[in-house]
């Protein structure tokens, strides 16, 4: 846990090296004014938390003054962080004691599913489980020779079909090759898709099914990988996703890039979709179990110099 | 989510006189909701603090045109400034000596490597002789990725794991010479524009070969981040142009107008779907539209704004409420009307609470009647349409004649006219009530 930590300070503090100067000031020892929250409001949105949540904290925030008589720009940090850290659970990463666990891993184009599957095979590898991978990706040109590099590096076994292959037919043998062999966990990776293209979360939703057929109760999770630099679309992304095949957990990718991921706070208000890792880099082992205080941190990293 | 900035503005301006001067307070009022609108679609936080600025100095005071209501004023000039903003779209850059190098850079997973083909493609139905570089070695199968999507455009692709990207552009350039290519298209690995080391790789690659088009390709999905990314390779390399990609979604895209307002470079390409042949060229007005979130109202807009005579209209409004006015101007109006296009559309542009009585009637068949009224206008002599009174029973059977309906129709046309008059009259006072009546 303390080396995923550190990873994670690491990752924050490339970010924090494209800081807005001016912000720094913001929690200096002055008074209270209309600049302070529009400052904040600043901060805030550009974090992408869009202007809801945005507006939600700072009239929490404005209450919170007025009730505790705050006058310095520096009370309010630690009531700030504390306001948003209250939106946002720790995760609680799911066990099962069911074996294979079969997890489908769905998103966007590009969000960074198949380089989560082997993060998380990775992970799951750490732990002593026996890890398979089905590469249910037949769209996408390369995308199983994708995968299959990774289960080289990661000597995991991998169920792959043909190019433009039935998507439904490879998740059936892939969970099938894990009931054979015995494995503890199935990790299966989708084909990128928009989540407002019909067919394709058509085909999703077949694929869902036909896991839950080849093996009664699965899959046990489908976790959504959203890529952190994504905006205001996020929410609509998840929304979808969630409708058509019960997404139970989100993964944030990407959050090593210089963006602070601010949506997942409306993600979890409006849906109640917990965060449950974050992607830091390309490499397998750069996947933390998500971090509420560490993300508030990056957050407000700005006003740390 | 669609047109919430119109409905809102409608709101600010509920009760709102349509003519005279837009003033600072319906301004601001009017900017705090566009503000709002361009921060859901992921526009920049300073940019769209200095766009708001300038829409609210060009707004106060401006004259609301005659055939629009003041919120469909203020949404023009944003409009109008957002077109500005986005600038218009340009062509790739295929000057100078061949082959020409066109470089595709960008963050990780944004669309560059399907970018590549897609040019690829296009290019190469252009006549060009294209050439594809992998100059992705890092990320897994990259380049099994670029040389299937040359495969199946039958596109040569020139990779080698072993070489660094710079050099194995270098290399590829002289094949690219020897060969007689005249277009040589760079794949990159998708980078952090806070990696140093990589950004220092473009500079090189950009060193060796010397780029026409430098093109940053951006998922149209991307927040606030587009700005800091656009700013940091437009300072590691030159970039010349911006492709947006993944526009098939339901994203706004207003990380273009970020991206625009810091490096200034033209959008070349929207993407629009996975597939090589999803890559178009992009419209200025149709994004704008989009960013501000509010469909077709814009083109509506124009097309009132195009179809009226602002002078003219502005005459006869004068004269049809002192109930001045003739049958030669009840024609011009319906003229001016139909001009706009279907009539349903248009009634959705009529003001507050004209809109609203006008909206109740059956549009088909205020359609139809439209048109019947139209061609009994237009068989009348100048004379009497100036002059109904004139009509006696002879000339109204020449005129139904003339028009391919009844007498009964150039009846009624004349006696609804004379409510019209009528109405007209009072309608200030009762403010709309009754409207339908004229159409029905
Ligand atoms: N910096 C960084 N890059 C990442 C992370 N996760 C994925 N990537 C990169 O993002 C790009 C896309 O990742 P993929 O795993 O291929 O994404 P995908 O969702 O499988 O993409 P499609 O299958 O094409 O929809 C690759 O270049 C990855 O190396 C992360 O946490 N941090
Ligand atoms: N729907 C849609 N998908 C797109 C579009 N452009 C690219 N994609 C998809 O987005 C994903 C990523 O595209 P790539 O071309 O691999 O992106 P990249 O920038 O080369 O990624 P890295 O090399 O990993 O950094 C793939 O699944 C593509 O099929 C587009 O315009 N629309
Ligand atoms: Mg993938
Ligand atoms: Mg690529």
């Amino acid at each position: 846990m303390a080396e995923f930590l550190n990873r994670w300070r690491t990752g924050l503090a490339k970010t924090s090296k494209a800081a807005f100067g001016r912000l720094a000031d913001v929690f200096g020892a002055t008074e209270i004014t209309a600049e302070t929250w529009d400052d904040l409001e600043t901060l805030l949105v550009q974090a992408d938390l869009g202007v809801e949540t945005t507006t939600d904290v700072i009239r929490s925030l404005q209450r919170l003054t007025r009730s505790l008589g705050l006058i310095r720009t520096a009370e309010l940090r630690s009531h700030l962080r504390q306001e948003l850290r209250a939106r946002l659970d720790a995760p609680v990463l799911p066990v099962w004691d069911v074996s294979p666990a079969i997890i489908l891993l769905v998103g966007v184009n590009g969000s960074g599913k198949t380089t989560t599957v082997a993060k998380l095979a990775h992970r799951f590898r750490g732990e002593g489980k026996r890890v398979l991978l089905g590469a249910a990706d037949t769209f996408r040109a390369a995308a199983v020779d994708q995968l299959q590099v990774w289960a080289d590096r990661l000597q995991v076994p991998l169920v792959a079909g043909q190019q433009d292959a039935d998507p439904g037919a490879v998740a059936y043998n892939a969970v099938q090759a894990g009931l054979a062999r015995g494995v503890d966990i199935v990790l299966i990776d989708t084909a990128g898709r928009l989540h407002t293209r019909y067919n394709l979360m058509e085909e999703l939703k077949k694929v869902y099914r036909v896991v839950g057929k080849a093996l009664p109760g699965a899959p046990h999770a489908v976790w959504l990988v959203l890529d952190a630099t994504t905006g205001q679309n996020a929410l609509q992304q998840a929304r979808q996703f969630k409708e058509a095949v019960g997404v139970t957990g989100v993964i944030l990718a990407k959050l090593d890039s210089s963006a602070r991921g601010g949506m997942v706070f409306a993600i979890q208000r409006e849906l109640g979709l917990p965060i449950l890792f974050a992607g830091l880099g390309e490499q397998p082992e750069d996947l933390a179990p998500f971090d509420p205080e560490a993300f508030v941190d990056g957050i407000l990293a700005d006003f740390e110099a | 989510m669609f047109e919430t900035l119109t409905g809102r503005l409608n709101q600010v301006f509920n009760g709102l006189l349509r003519r005279g001067k837009l003033s600072a307070a319906d301004v601001d009022a009017a900017m705090r909701e566009v503000r709002l609108a361009l921060l859901e679609a992921d526009v920049h936080f300073s940019v769209v603090k200095d766009f708001v600025a300038r829409v609210r100095e060009r707004a106060i005071g401006a004259e609301v045109s005659k055939a629009l209501n003041p919120g469909q004023q203020v949404i023009k000039i944003v409009h109008e400034e957002l077109i500005g903003v986005l600038g218009d779209p340009a062509p790739l850059n295929l000057s100078g000596p061949k082959p020409r190098v066109i470089l595709l850079v960008g963050l990780q997973g944004s669309g560059k490597t399907t970018a590549a083909g897609k040019l690829a493609r296009l290019l190469r139905s252009k006549g060009e002789r294209v050439l594809l570089v992998a100059g992705d070695p890092y990320r897994p199968a990259a380049v099994q990725q670029l040389q299937t999507l040359g495969a199946q455009l039958d596109v040569p692709v020139v990779a080698d794991a072993s070489l660094k990207p710079p050099d194995l552009t270098a290399r590829a350039y002289s094949q690219a010479e020897k060969g007689g290519y005249t277009v040589m298209i760079v794949d990159t690995a998708g980078r952090s524009q806070l990696d140093q080391e990589l950004m220092d790789e473009l500079r090189a690659i950009t060193r060796k070969v010397k780029p026409v088009d430098t093109l940053l390709v951006v998922d149209a999905m991307i927040g606030q981040e587009a700005l800091r990314v656009a700013e940091g390779f437009r300072d590691a390399v030159q970039i010349s142009g911006l492709i947006l990609s993944k526009m098939d979604g339901d994203a706004r895209g207003g990380a273009a107008i970020s991206i625009r307002a810091v490096t200034g470079v033209p959008i070349k390409f929207l993407g629009t779907g996975e597939k090589l042949d999803a890559l178009e060229t992009y419209d200025p007005s149709r994004l704008a539209s989009r960013i501000l979130g509010m469909g077709d109202v814009i083109g509506l807009i124009e097309k009132a704004e195009a179809a009226f005579d602002a002078q003219t209209a502005q005459k006869q409004t004068e004269r049809l409420l002192k109930g001045e006015f003739s049958l030669e101007d009840w024609l011009e109006q319906m003229r001016q009307m139909r001009k706009m296009g279907p009539l349903s559309q248009m009634l959705e542009m009529l003001p507050g609470q004209f809109g609203q009585a006008a909206r109740s009637a059956d549009p088909r068949e205020m359609e139809q009647n439209l048109k019947r009224v139209e061609a009994i206008i237009c068989s009348m002599t100048l004379q009497e349409r100036r002059n109904p009174d004139i009509l006696n029973a002879s000339r109204r059977r020449r005129i139904a004649r003339g028009s391919g309906t009844d007498v009964q129709d150039v009846n009624r046309l004349i006696k609804q006219f004379r409510e019209a008059q009528r109405l007209f009259k009072t309608l200030k006072k009762t403010g709309g009530r009754g409207l339908s009546r004229l159409f029905g």
